[in-house]
């Protein structure tokens, strides 16, 4: 190679670097040794060393997720790109910008099933917003430019680009990321006039309204989530946050009813069901949300904003659809409902307010905290209690611990909640967490989980230990699959199939094992102790919070139901057996 | 009420590039799309574009979600519903040969002339027709050369254009 003529994977790391990269999650290997050499010997970009390539796309995502920045994910061939399959599945489910790397047997041998070969390319597609096989040196720079640029804009996602390893060894030209463009992804980012006005007239008009706002708002960035605020105030309109949305809207402010859907307020369903003007933002009337749709909001004229013309009018018709970028959008409704001097019916507004009011006087997240058995609620109300002066940044895994994490932890602020929303991916939780401790080193962080889907990527720890990552892991431990064993309690007949975890570790001696501070709470007095002391602790803490393992998720719709349909508690259900639609729904 | 299954036929320009195509059928495949016809070829050699013809069918609401789950592909350019925006016209090319003898060869010759299809191939016991035209006119030749002896089928799909001064 001539003097100064740089390698495939010097291309690599000096795109990633332009494109202002700092941190790469990832797994070394045969295929991308190029890559590592080169990582070697340079110190602009970081690279954190997971313990399986799954946890490295997870922490990636919390990474995004937590500062609003594209995650970078470093793999190798055959195993190690297909062990990222689970994460990008997730990240394109729910919308966060990764991209990935993964090594690739050289171009000669592609197709010839050699050694740690997989089409990568094939097996990812469904899987990612785009991805990219390079085998063209020329292509590199511009392909790796191209992926950030898809990863972040539009509808954000991750995007894989597999690179043959004779590329990366080989020579290659760079090119800046201002010399790219894209031919045919032009996302769109402004709403027309006329739908603007539309949707004015709409709101105006509304007499029971309600903003149900989604991780749209989120993924818009920050001026998203002011202006949905200012909206949200200068109507008096309620406001319901899906799952992915929490965060969003302040969720100590009285205009908020909490989160909506399967396991969402009552007060919010409610609303959902009987308002007549809704303002759908960033949100995309996911099954989980809806209940059952032919049911689904009767009344109401829907206004739906999103970025993706696909995901308007997917699952409900809506009256009016606004494909446009939330904070755009959001800019030009406030300004022209300012033009237009629009004031809501308050009349109207005033009672449907008083509706609100009484239905969340039902209390619905209420449960009985006696002296002996610490119940889950109260172990996670304890937590958000004790940690909210410190605006921590909470991860989870899936299952009953994430609905009550969602339910009880009240987010001021977006970028402050990362949970897995579309996939429910189980073991999402550790590494997420990893990737926002990396991206912020003296924040609290907590993985608030459950002793089954900790498990499942345990691993980790080993990543926490090596970084020193004061992550904050709160299993709250009801040695079931709790939402498993809930389905089987109320859909099954009581017969708890696999779903009883037998034969789990001590998790106190499993945190010393990893040079982490293990503590224990069995009684409802030890839990604020046991908090305060994590907090406390400088390193990484796993505290096994032991708590009723009978206690069920409330309130519920039930799968097949809808929203007015909710069941509030144990008492409540056995007027509304499931339903045999409901039963083949997940 | 169920919404009535329609028939629609789509444009889409894409580049022509390695997985295009892959796409566009995994995409069908992934989310429970029919697809009744489907060709592509090379249109714009310069600007290095395919163009994809489509035939599918679904409610309303899926023929709508099709064309902007196609538009949300990276390396589609434009997708133009044609059944939506107006009159277009659609083509299919097929290949029929068929196998037989005496009478029923002249009988085929015959109703090939009224169909305007061709012989593009012939031995002493068989004959190879060209023809295009729509699918119900290829459909009804098909159905009458069966009756005439033993036949072997090759159709290209639909190729479809809008009628009128506007292009793509």
């Amino acid at each position: 190679m001539s003097a100064g003529a740089m390698t495939g994977a010097g291309v690599v790391l000096k795109a990633l670097v332009d494109q202002g990269v700092e941190v790469i999650f990832g797994y070394p290997g045969g295929a991308v040794l190029p890559l590592y050499d080169a990582l070697y010997q340079q110190n602009a970009l970081r690279h954190v060393l997971v313990r399986q390539e799954g946890g490295a796309v997870h922490a990636a995502e919390g990474y995004a997720r937590s500062t609003g920045k594209t995650g970078v994910v470093l793999v190798t061939s055959g195993p190690g790109a297909t062990n990222a399959v689970t994460g990008l599945t997730d990240a394109l489910m729910d919308s966060i910008p990764l991209v990935c790397l993964t090594g690739q047997v050289p171009t000669h041998l592609i197709g010839n099933d050699a050694f740690q070969e997989a089409d990568t390319v094939g097996i990812t597609r469904p899987c990612t917003k785009h991805n990219y096989l390079v085998k063209d040196p020329n292509d590199l720079a511009r392909v790796m430019h191209e992926a950030f640029y898809v990863a972040r804009t539009g509808r954000p996602g991750p995007v894989v680009v597999d690179l043959p390893k004779d590329i990366l060894q080989g020579p290659a030209l760079y090119l800046g990321p201002d010399r790219v463009q894209h031919r045919s992804y032009k996302p769109k980012m402004k709403a027309e006039r006329a739908e603007l006005e539309r949707a004015i007239e709409l709101m105006a008009a509304a007499k029971r309204p309600i903003v149900y706002a989604g991780g749209g708002v989120i993924n818009s960035g920050p001026a998203a989530a002011q202006l949905l605020a200012q909206l949200v105030r200068l109507t008096g309109f309620p406001c319901t946050n899906t799952l992915m949305g929490l965060g969003a809207f302040p969720g100590t402010d009285r205009q908020f009813l909490g989160m909506l859907g399967m396991h969402g307020t009552y007060e919010a369903n409610l609303a959902m069901h009987e308002c007549d003007v809704m303002l759908a933002i960033g949100a995309r009337f996911d099954d989980r949300v809806t209940g059952k749709l032919a049911e689904f909001s009767p009344d109401a004229k829907k206004i739906q904003i999103d970025i993706d013309p696909s995901s308007i009018n997917k699952n409900v018709r809506v009256d009016l659809g606004i494909v446009g970028d939330v904070a755009h959008v959001l800019e030009d409704l406030i300004k022209l409902w300012k033009a237009k001097q629009r004031r809501p019916d308050q009349k109207a507004l005033d009672a449907w307010w008083k509706r609100i009011e009484d239905w969340r006087k039902r209390d619905c997240l209420k449960y009985a905290q006696g002296k002996d058995i610490i119940k889950p609620q109260y172990a996670i109300e304890r937590l958000y209690e004790l940690t909210k002066g410190r605006e921590p940044y909470i991860t989870t895994e899936v299952g009953q611990h994430q609905m009550w994490a969602a339910q009880f932890f009240k987010f001021e602020r977006p970028h402050h909640w990362m949970t897995s929303g579309g996939l429910g991916t189980m073991g999402y939780g550790l590494p997420a967490a990893m990737g926002v401790q990396v991206a912020h080193p003296d924040a609290l962080v907590i993985d608030v989980a459950g002793e089954a889907s900790i498990l499942m990527n345990i691993q980790e720890m080993s990543t926490v230990q090596q970084y020193r990552l004061p992550v904050k892991i709160f299993i709250i431990n009801n040695q079931y699959m709790g939402m498993v064993r809930q389905w089987q309690e109320l859909l099954h007949g009581g017969r708890y199939a696999e779903s009883y975890m037998d034969s789990l570790p001590d998790f106190v001696k499993l945190a010393e094992a990893f040079g982490a501070v293990g503590l224990r709470a069995e009684k409802p007095a030890e839990v604020d102790a046991l908090i305060k002391e994590m907090i406390a602790t400088k390193r990484a803490v796993i505290a096994d919070v032991r708590v009723d393992p009978a206690e069920n998720c409330f309130p519920m719709i039930p799968a097949g139901r809808a929203h007015h349909e909710m069941i509030l508690g144990p008492e409540d259900k056995a007027g509304k057996p499931a339903t045999e639609e409901g039963m083949v729904l997940v | 009420m169920p919404e009535r299954s329609e028939r629609h036929t789509m444009a889409v320009l894409v580049d022509n590039e390695p997985g295009v195509l892959a796409r566009v059928i995994g995409l069908f495949s992934g989310r429970g799309y029919n697809i009744e016809s489907l060709t592509v070829a090379e249109v714009e050699t310069a600007e290095n574009r395919s163009r994809i013809t489509i035939v599918t069918s679904g409610t309303p609401m899926v023929i709508e979600q099709i064309k902007n789950q196609l538009g949300r592909l990276v390396p589609v350019h434009q997708v133009h519903d044609l059944t939506a925006e107006g009159s277009y016209i659609e083509r299919d090319l097929a290949l029929i040969k068929v196998v037989n003898a005496g009478e029923k060869r002249v009988e085929a010759l015959r109703i090939a002339d009224i169909f305007r299809a061709r012989a593009v191939d012939s031995t002493t016991k068989s004959f190879v027709f060209e023809m295009t035209g729509s699918r119900e006119k290829i459909d009804a030749f098909i159905g009458l050369m069966r009756e005439l002896g033993q036949i072997e089928v090759v159709r290209s799909g639909v190729v479809a254009i809008a009628r009128g001064v506007a292009t793509i």
